[in-house]
């Protein structure tokens, strides 16, 4: 492979920005701000039948800042212009935005700011070139068209590698510095029996880097992921006993996250409320972690957008919730400090990083249960691989969920892909009707979690 | 009062390459990539200026304004093309993106052939009638003025009322596109759009309805959106749902309402008749040009032409005016959405299609304002003609896998029994696959209408605009509990 170059802090020169922010602010009689920025670059390829389709490459600078006026009150602007002429322009927008500032809720520093980070020694990956990316892509086509004579295309596919860095910096002395570099391939397959409907399934793999890439993992996982829906048929709808892959469960985990989010228990749009802690919310086996320092998690960041330090935190412990995920805003509101949750804007965000589901072991009530086990059990039940949709199918505020998934049926060990088929429920009612939990856990791109089983839950078949 | 009172100004600050004066620069990059072997040069020249501001119960929480500046360089060889963007807008900048651009595709960056390209065409320029929008747009206090009426009138006309909000987001966004055609056009589009949301809770039943307005290039939108009438639609839909049973998992007829109904359309048919999913093979209609697709009281349209519609430009993305192209015609699938790279590869003609979020993204074929035309029924008749089945009167989003098969969210539903409309009922998700559903609309109203929405695909999120009169689906799975 031809590395042509390294990634090493080219995005930032870090003094010079923070004397220009000193400068600016001092001219326009700011005395408080903070900033978060990022400089990022990446390129990017696409394949068809061993043809380049689309190459794309991009450089991108983007500042968010943060000013409080001489009332307290905070205005921000964010901006991709990071010119002298841009940021005098963000940083006196800020200003004249913090006109507009909202008085019963103004935002601080974060207490924690200033406190220690890990320091996460992740490597970086040498620079490739575009040419280096589109041919270990044709030949991750090609080892997955010849993989089976039934796949006919890899109609969705890309292998990307990018360089970011990230900072935080506030007026009172605050600096957070990160950068990374990360490669991903995608690749999924449309395979399609002769007189039969054309049926795709794919895999996703991420790395630090380029020559770490699981590419030959990508390529076997997403062949036989798209031949075991090659044999399907239409379910009827009913009443089913449901497996959840780690894909699936982590997928309806995050999508209710605002349980957990204490920014939503305050816009009252969370299923939880500022007494919850402490409540029973699922299956007493089921513990949830937010771990964004995980080794697996490759987009790892040791602070969060306030300059807070991540750590890994546990949000639901025996089924009983434990904590909310916070901002600087949200955590003096609960009185606790802020836990590494917050974005950076006009209005914190506050969201989950990378979720860490497990099994507790201490209890024996799912006894009646041992002996399910996605690979062995012979009595049918439902394996959902992947929910679709769940932009559309989820109504987190309500609890509520309708949404396509692919899977299979499984009875007596044989395995048949479900033609076109909706999930609905109740979160609430989910999370208390696992029935068991797999002991193993596997690792993906957004999480760790075991399957997990949960009875009578409502499938619709298309007919 | 301020700056960003008048804020749009920014766009008459621009500096240089967004102006005439400066068409030698593109020349010189455009000469420069022809040279190197390229047949086709494109850059996208893009300066933003965007302001969002949000009311929760009877308070301004958030006010965010943004601005940037940006280009985006195309090379095509052949049938490749490769893209870089940036936004170091300085001409070495750009000449190092453009470099990048011509080595992907393997071009010799430092060949000396004579260069074919023939200099720009004279400026289409459709944005000197709409910089006098910088002194028309509503200032933030006015916006927010409008906001918090609308959250106390959730508040007046609601019932059990938990949250109230109400947003408003102004994209103003100046583009210039150059390409060694001799394309050289320059626009301003301004984008306004309103979001209302109410969540209602009494004990275990809670609903959560929302709806969203928008329009294109009207800078008096928010002054003239009718509050009063949008605030008491949603907050009945509000009512109705709060106490609205699951709807239960079935095969039945569904009347799908008008305006936002038509993501129906644009999901299980529109996003298939793109040439980018041309391209791939996706497109289960890729080789029925000219045949029946669906039932014959099916025409079908997308267009960018219709005044105000959050879907209407006055030039895409790749400089071509937009036109009204007929997708089906009586049931018969007549034309493709196309764009530069469509065509070139898939022999459709460009369609004024060419579409992306921002200079950070290649354009694609992309819908605009999309819809099914009128019938000659009155939605009642529709809605009468069933006899067990459901009436879809809002919809919330939706999806097309890559074979096909289709999704959508079920705001708020009726369900039919004999030809009336007896209790409300939520959680509906309808899928179905394309080419199965659409010869089953079998009966189109008269009432055509439409709304304003995003469209997330693989040139980012856009403005669009779904649409259709009451249709009626004759069987459709409707998944539930």
């Amino acid at each position: 492979m031809n590395h042509t170059d390294s990634y090493n802090n080219k995005g930032f020169n870090v003094q010079q920005l923070i004397n220009k922010l000193t400068d600016i602010s001092h001219s326009e009689n700011i005395s408080k701000w903070d900033i978060g920025a990022s400089f990022s670059e990446d390129i990017s390829v696409q394949v068809d039948h061993g043809e380049s389709k689309q190459l794309k490459g991009s450089q991108r600078n983007a500042i968010t800042i943060r000013a409080w006026n001489n009332k307290g009150l905070v205005g921000t602007t964010s901006t991709t212009d990071l010119t002298d002429a841009g940021l005098i322009k963000a940083l006196k927008g800020a200003k004249e935005a913090s006109q507009f500032g909202n008085k019963n809720e103004i935002p601080d520093f974060s207490p924690l700011a200033n406190s220690p980070i890990v320091q996460l020694n992740r490597p970086i990956g040498k620079r490739n070139t575009i040419k280096d990316l589109l041919e270990l892509l044709k030949k991750a086509e090609s080892d997955l068209l010849n993989s089976h004579e039934a796949i006919s295309s890899v109609p969705y596919n890309g292998l990307s590698e990018s360089y970011l860095e990230r900072i935080y910096l506030n007026s009172a002395g605050a600096y957070r510095h990160i950068n990374s570099t990360q490669s991903s391939i995608y690749l999924y397959a449309k395979c399609q029996e002769k007189g039969r409907k054309p049926r795709s399934s794919g895999s996703i793999r991420l790395s630090h880097s380029l020559d770490k890439l699981d590419i030959t993992g990508c390529v076997n996982e997403s062949s036989s992921k798209t031949l075991s829906h090659l044999n399907y048929s239409s379910i009827d709808t009913g009443k089913y006993l449901v497996c959840f892959t780690p894909e699936a469960f982590l997928d309806m985990i995050y999508a209710f996250g605002s349980i957990f989010n204490a920014r939503s228990v305050i816009d009252g749009v969370s299923l939880s409320n500022r007494n919850s802690i402490g409540e029973t919310i699922a299956y007493k086996n089921l513990s949830i972690y937010d771990n964004p320092l995980h080794q697996a998690n490759i987009g790892a960041s040791p602070f969060d957008g306030e300059g807070t330090p991540t750590s890994k935190i546990c949000i639901v412990n025996n089924g009983i919730l434990e904590s909310f995920i916070h901002s600087e805003y949200t955590a003096r509101q609960f009185g606790v400090k802020p836990t590494g949750h917050a974005g950076m804007g006009s209005k914190v965000s506050v969201g989950l990083d990378w979720l860490e589901i497990s099994k507790c072991n201490q209890l024996n009530d799912e006894l009646n249960y041992q002996h399910l086990n996605h690979n062995t059990y012979k009595d049918k039940f439902i394996l959902i691989e992947s929910l679709n949709a769940i932009h559309a199918g989820v109504k987190a505020s309500q609890g509520s969920f309708s949404l396509p998934f692919d899977g299979w049926i499984i009875k007596d060990g044989e395995k048949v892909s479900i033609e076109a088929a909706t999930v609905a429920g109740d979160i609430k009612y989910l999370l208390n009707n696992i029935i068991h939990i797999e002991s193993t856990s596997k690792i993906t791109h957004q999480g760790i979690s075991p399957y997990v089983w949960v009875d009578n839950l409502s499938i619709t078949g298309e007919v | 009062m301020n700056s960003l009172a008048t804020q749009n100004a920014i766009i008459k600050e621009t500096n240089q390459p967004f102006d005439e004066a400066s068409k030698s620069n593109f020349e010189s990059l455009l000469a420069h990539g022809v040279r190197s072997g390229a047949d086709l040069v494109e850059i996208f020249y893009e300066n933003t200026n965007n302001i969002s501001s949000l009311a929760e119960q009877d308070t301004i929480t958030s006010v965010n304004p943004s601005f940037g500046r940006g280009a985006g360089i195309r090379v095509f060889s052949g049938l490749k093309d490769g893209f870089v963007s940036t936004n170091d807008l300085t001409q070495s900048g750009l000449l190092k993106a453009l470099n990048q651009a011509l080595g992907m595709l393997g071009l010799d960056t430092v060949s000396t052939s004579s260069s074919k390209f023939k200099g720009l065409d004279e400026l289409k320029d459709f944005a000197i009638r709409k910089e006098k929008w910088n002194s028309q747009l509503p200032s933030l206090d006015e916006i927010n003025s409008k906001l918090l009426s609308a959250t106390d009138l959730i508040n007046k006309y609601g019932h059990k009322i938990q949250v109230r909000r109400c947003s408003y987001s102004r994209s103003l966004q100046e583009v210039i596109v150059v390409a060694s055609d001799g394309t050289y056009s320059r626009d301003i589009r301004l984008h306004q759009t309103v979001g209302v949301n109410l969540l209602a809770s009494d004990k275990d039943n809670i609903s959560n309805v929302g709806r969203r307005y928008g329009t294109s290039d009207h800078p008096d939108d928010i002054r003239t959106w009718d509050t009063d009438s949008s605030i008491r639609d949603l907050c009945e839909s509000g009512a109705k749902m709060l106490y609205a049973d699951y709807v239960e998992a079935n095969q039945k007829p569904v009347v799908l309402a008008n305006k936002f109904g038509g993501v129906i359309f644009h999901e299980a048919c529109g996003h298939l008749l793109e040439t980018t999913q041309l391209e791939r093979g996706t497109s289960p209609f890729s080789n029925k040009l000219n045949q029946q697709i669906a039932n014959n009281c099916v025409t079908a349209i997308d267009e960018g032409t219709t005044k105000q519609a959050f879907g209407s430009m006055s030039m895409d993305d790749e400089g071509m005016n937009p036109q009204r192209t007929v997708l089906i015609e009586k049931g018969i699938l007549k034309n493709f959405i196309s764009d530069r790279a469509g065509e070139l590869r898939t022999g459709n003609k460009r369609t004024g299609s060419g579409r992306r979020q921002g200079y950070s993204y290649a354009p694609a074929s992309r819908m605009r304002n999309t819809y099914i035309a009128s019938g000659s029924y009155s939605p009642q008749q529709l809605i009468e003609s069933v006899d067990d089945g459901l009436y879809c009167k809002s919809m919330g989003g939706g999806s097309v896998g890559p074979t096909g098969q289709f999704n959508f969210a079920v705001e708020e539903g009726y369900i039919i029994k004999n030809g009336k409309l007896v209790k409300p009922v939520k959680g509906a998700t309808l899928i179905g696959e394309a080419k199965q559903i659409l010869p089953r609309i079998s009966m189109c109203a008269n009432d055509l209408d439409l709304a304003a929405g995003f469209c997330g695909s693989v040139s980012g999120s856009i403005n669009v605009t779904v649409g259709q009169p009451h249709i009626k689906v004759d069987s459709i799975t409707i998944g539930g509990r």
